[in-house]
């Protein structure tokens, strides 16, 4: 990694949020609602990144982090009747547990064994929540109803089924979860994950404890995504089993995979291309998980770097 | 029914899940074991052999026992030529690399679903027996062409294993498995060596879903619960181990057969990958593996 000026790395990624910031005001309702769900599972994806990209540990698990979040905001509001703010850090909560829980686990494992231990693990959690069918509504799901998805400040009250305030908010979580991968990546811990990825033998031999480093990336990428997860219960009001299913372990993946593993912008951009191609795509045909598979392929065979790894190797090679 | 041929129930139910499973985990093993990597759409391949073999006994008139050996001997050389063809065009330019494979065969998975989804259909289509026999015990019949499940699937093993132990191609096999490099200066054809394992272990797991399709249907998501089982049996049995893989899918198949009856298979699926995802974390070499080389 070259090292830039800062200005210029924050300057762009500024920019990037002042940009998504006026799209707000200027795209047509169907994209300001598409934009907001891009944004949400960005963050999914960024948290994924953080381990995959950065420490190279490949996870096929992270959809339970994901739905840790989903149904720890989505049922404290359910069935506690939880504020929003509340039931939203009680979901953050819940991935951190939950990663931690897992982390000290599979990170007896590496390679191979790590991405099945992890499936298995959220093989279990998904089967969990349709065996437990009464409370978290199953394969059927709930819906949060509109009344309890209000935030209230003092007088003024927020509601997030109001697509600005939903796009602000997602926004926001997005801008700020943007800005956490920046430092954690520049900070001296993010260098300590990148040499783990590199050599972790040889970064065990210069004194540093890998598994601890390792452990708090877990934490950290599981905390990221439950972040994710809460808010999409939150804004879009559904919880469902699907949220925790193999193939949204799968999805985040694929994001960082196109848009480039490593980058911080990555994320976004693999989203954003992903969700537009299935949304021009399933215009033509209902066939959507047949572009998702090409796609994979198509991604691992010609461009491992995915979009901004690639334009970061041939021009831009401060891009964080 | 008292609880003794309850339980004989049980355990025979669980006895043909073990032999499909057997059938399917070995082609698992045999692709990870000689090749090192992890096939996630093998489950996939289970179901398009499934669906062909709908597909060919529908398309043969006449008694069901000659549309069955066609789909039997058919089904699978398709499947088989279908992974030979996934395995040029992706897994070599890959170079077999083990998580770049894992990637691409998540997306091979992908698209086989979804071709099965658009030509085959979302419905679940059964396939006629080739033979209804029932054998008559005291307490109740039981299907004869269940238990030539059994049979056929036990015969396979035990040719699969001469192959391996007994043949020059099980010993090129073997060579290639043990050492790549050494193998290759040895003027083994490890690139062909690789891509005829690869066929054989989806038809492997072609020849079990034919086997099972006239007991329990062809269905496009059909392939998920075997995959995961295969996984299960995999690990258990130890990476790339026979005699572990056919020990583990018996255990796996009878206690699935009979946990399922008497307790909620939802709990039954949770207490199996919870147990195997410990055991690979606390034991990788699997319970009767050896040690990693």
């Amino acid at each position: 990694m070259r090292d830039a000026s800062p200005a210029k790395t924050y300057a762009l990624h500024v920019g990037v949020i002042a940009l998504l910031f006026v799209l707000n005001f200027v795209l047509p309702d169907y994209h300001q609602g598409l934009f907001a769900r891009i944004m949400a599972l960005a963050v999914f994806a960024m948290g994924y990144n953080l381990l995959f990209g950065y420490v190279g540990l490949l996870s096929l698990g992270h959809a339970m982090f994901f739905s840790a979040g989903l149904y720890g905001a989505g049922l404290t509001v359910y069935h506690l009747g939880w504020g929003v703010p509340e039931a939203f850090v009680a979901g953050v909560a819940c991935g951190a547990l939950l990663a931690l829980a897992i982390g000290l686990l599979a990170l007896r494992t590496s390679g191979v064994a790590f991405m099945i231990v992890t499936m298995m693990f959220a093989q279990v959690f998904y089967l969990l929540i349709l065996y437990f069918a009464a409370w978290t509504g199953g394969d059927q799901g709930l819906v949060i109803q509109q009344a309890s998805r209000v935030i209230s400040i003092g007088g003024a009250s927020l509601d997030l089924t109001n697509s600005t305030v939903r796009y602000m908010n997602a926004l926001a979580l997005f801008s700020v979860v943007l800005l956490i991968t920046l430092a954690i990546v520049r900070s001296r811990f993010g260098r300590v994950l990148v040499a783990i990825r590199e050599n972790e033998e040889r970064t065990k031999m210069l004194g540093y404890d890998t598994v601890a480093n390792k452990l708090a990336a877990v934490v950290a990428s599981g905390a990221i995504c439950a972040a994710s997860g809460a808010a999409y219960a939150l804004l879009f009001g559904y919880v469902g089993s699907s949220f925790a299913s193999v193939q949204y372990s799968i999805l985040p993946l694929l994001w960082v995979l196109l848009g480039g593993a490593a980058t911080t912008l990555g994320p976004l951009v693999g989203t954003l291309f992903m969700y537009y191609v299935t949304d021009i795509a399933s215009g033509f045909t209902s066939a959507y998980l047949l572009i998702v598979g090409v796609a994979l392929i198509l991604l691992v065979l010609f461009f491992p770097k995915g979009i901004l790894g690639t334009i970061r190797e041939r021009w831009l090679g401060w891009l964080p | 029914m008292h609880f003794g041929p309850h339980l004989l129930l049980a355990a025979l139910e669980g006895l043909v899940t073990s032999a499909v499973l057997a059938l399917t985990a070995l082609g698992l093993s045999l692709v990870f074991g000689v090749m090192r990597v992890v096939n996630v759409a093998h489950g996939e391949f289970f179901m398009l052999g499934a669906v062909l073999a709908w597909a060919i006994s529908t398309a043969i008139a006449g008694h069901p026992a000659i549309g069955f050996a066609a789909a039997l001997v058919i089904a699978p050389l398709l499947v088989g030529l279908v992974a030979l063809v996934a395995e040029r065009l992706v897994l070599r330019r890959l170079n077999y690399n083990p998580e770049g494979t894992i990637v691409a065969t998540i997306g091979m998975l992908y698209i086989i679903q979804q071709l099965a989804l658009t030509f085959y259909g979302p419905e679940a289509r059964p396939v006629e027996p080739p033979f209804s026999y029932r054998i008559l015990l005291p307490w109740f019949g039981y299907s004869g062409y269940k238990l030539s499940v059994v049979a056929a699937s036990a015969i396979l093993l035990v040719i699969t294993w001469l192959v391996l132990t007994r043949t020059k191609i099980g010993l090129i096999m073997r060579a290639t498995q043990y050492d790549r490099e050494t193998a290759q200066a040895f003027g083994i054809p490890v690139d062909r060596v690789y891509a005829g394992v690869f066929a054989v272990g989806t038809m492997l797991a072609a020849i079990a879903a034919v086997l099972i399709v006239p007991i329990s249907q062809a269905h496009y998501l059909m392939g998920q619960d075997p995959l995961l089982l295969s996984f299960i049996v995999v690990i258990i049995g130890g990476l790339g181990s026979l005699r572990g893989t056919v020990v583990a899918a018996i255990l796996i198949g009878l206690s699935d057969g009979i946990i399922s009856m008497f307790f909620s298979p939802t709990l039954a699926k949770i207490v199996a990958t919870l147990v195997v995802a410990m055991v690979l974390v606390f034991r990788p070499q699997g319970l009767f593996g050896t040690t990693p080389r």
